[in-house]
């Protein structure tokens, strides 16, 4: 069985799914609206005589030609950042206003970084953490090329993050768009699934959970902490949901978006495990998006709110 | 008062607010920092008035949007700004991209050609009556004009500040 047959049961149209994972990823830009407006962004675009489709979901985001643009001014001035339709979602679900508290517990590279930042007008406190230091210096180059100036970066294990260095005052929102098995990705990386392994989609999840748990600790009563993934995995997806609603004083949530999708699972069972799992009936609140369902890479979204 | 006697380059100090509450020397002040974009460039202190600066590593200094207990151990707060404890201080490329339309002096607008030259980080001979030194190098985008980077200007060259890794071939 491959990794990705693993999975049809859960899905309404597997040939339609199979056939969207063989399919090259479309392209997609998000306008910066710290630095300009979407209007302007579209101007410079077309001066540089670079064509693009606007999604019908997302103001300011672009899907362009599957060849990619070579360098362009609106790049250069940061006006324009690259990142993968679906990418964009969870930053729109987690929705933060100016001058709040938002934390980003694993940032780098950056796109949903510098996206939370632009829905925050620049305004508030932005934490971003990620535990590579190579991989903050990308972080630090994106968020300074597309004119960030509100956010705090740390280096540290996300589990363990440290609110001392930010007067010790919790969160209002925090993205948990953890590293992950990265099965939705194969559309623009089809080396994704040799690297494979059960035992390894184990160990993420252990991560998971745990910065998960860290997050809704670090968010106020009444604050939203939204939990995603590129993955199908429910190992990954349900289960880490599951655990956190029996270990923290949290709820998973019903929310709108402008994607097809799919419910969140209830029930999985696989070759893979001693007996079937099964999650607590609100996981169904979990947005499941499929490639085929939007022509875009795949997705799991949560949206949590912190009851304690 | 958290402030050292000795600049740490690990962490961020907030820089004090004038010259009489400076504990390390050679720290820029808020007062000197608002003053230098004023004078230099006709950047109203308003523009920054959100705005806290910060000193990590000798002389760079970074603007954040928002304030925190100084000293603060992390990694980046804001943006890097500017460029002191040298004889004359420096705006970064990210800096005047971000605030350089507030700029109503020190401002230089290049033809399409030309700028695309500055970009590329070649230095150029140009026309130029207004001071030597740090300019903010214009051109027109979606039809406005946009600050591109910094450029130095001496002996009618102007030099292209734009560091090798933001440099393109447009």
């Amino acid at each position: 069985m491959t990794v990705l047959e693993r999975y049809e049961p859960l899905i309404d149209d597997v040939e339609a799914f199979r056939e969207a994972c063989e399919r090259p990823l479309p392209s997609a830009v998000r306008v910066n609206t710290i630095k300009t407006t979407v209007e302007r962004g579209k101007v410079a675009l077309d001066d540089a005589g670079i064509a693009y489709e606007e999604t019908d979901w997302l103001p300011g985001l672009l899907r362009l030609p599957v060849d990619q643009p070579g360098a362009n001014w609106p790049y250069v001035h940061g006006w324009l950042h690259g990142q993968e339709e679906v990418s964009a979602l969870p930053a729109t679900v987690l929705d933060p206003q100016p001058g709040e508290r938002v934390w980003d517990a694993c940032a780098a590279p950056g796109s949903k970084t510098s996206q939370l930042a632009a829905l925050m007008d620049d305004r508030g406190l932005l934490v971003a953490t990620d535990n590579n230091m190579g991989r903050v210096s990308a972080l630090r180059s994106n968020a300074e090329r597309l004119g960030v100036t509100n956010l705090a970066l740390t280096v540290e294990d996300a589990r363990n993050h440290s609110l001392k260095p930010f007067d010790s005052e919790p969160y209002d929102r925090a993205l948990v768009d953890v590293p992950c098995s990265c099965e939705g990705t194969i559309r623009k990386n089809a080396d994704v699934l040799d690297e494979w392994n059960y035992e390894q989609v184990q160990g993420t999840a252990g991560v998971q959970k745990g910065i998960l748990r860290r997050a809704i600790q670090a968010t106020r009563e009444g604050g939203t902490v939204v939990y995603s993934t590129c993955t199908f995995a429910p190992e990954e997806n349900e289960a880490v949901l599951d655990y956190v609603l029996e270990a923290e004083d949290c709820r998973v949530v019903p929310f709108e978006i402008g994607l097809e999708a799919a419910p969140g699972v209830t029930e999985w069972d696989d070759d893979h495990l001693d007996e079937p799992m099964a999650f607590d009936e609100s996981v169904t609140h979990a947005k499941r998006i499929y490639p085929h369902l939007n022509d875009t890479g795949g997705f799991c979204c949560a949206k949590l709110e912190v009851t304690g | 008062m958290s402030d050292q006697a000795t600049n740490v380059s690990t962490q961020f100090d907030r820089v004090p607010a004038t010259a009489a509450e400076r504990t390390v020397e050679g720290r820029a002040t808020r007062q000197e920092i608002l003053d230098w974009f004023e004078e230099r460039f006709g950047i109203e202190p308003t523009v920054f008035e959100s705005y806290t600066f910060w000193e990590r590593g000798a002389g760079k200094i970074w603007a954040f949007n928002g304030d925190l207990t100084s000293p603060v151990d992390i990694e980046g707060l804001g943006m890097t700004a500017l460029r002191t404890r040298q004889e004359h201080w420096k705006p970064t490329l990210e800096a005047v991209q971000r605030f350089g339309h507030h700029a109503t002096k020190n401002r230089l607008h290049l033809t399409a050609g030309r700028a695309k030259q500055f970009m590329a980080g070649e230095d150029q001979e140009i026309d130029w009556d207004g001071d030597w030194g740090y300019l903010i190098v214009t051109h027109d985008l979606a039809g406005e004009p946009e600050p591109i980077g910094v450029g130095l200007f001496t002996y009618g060259e102007l030099r292209s500040m734009v560091p090798k890794g933001r440099r393109r071939e447009l």
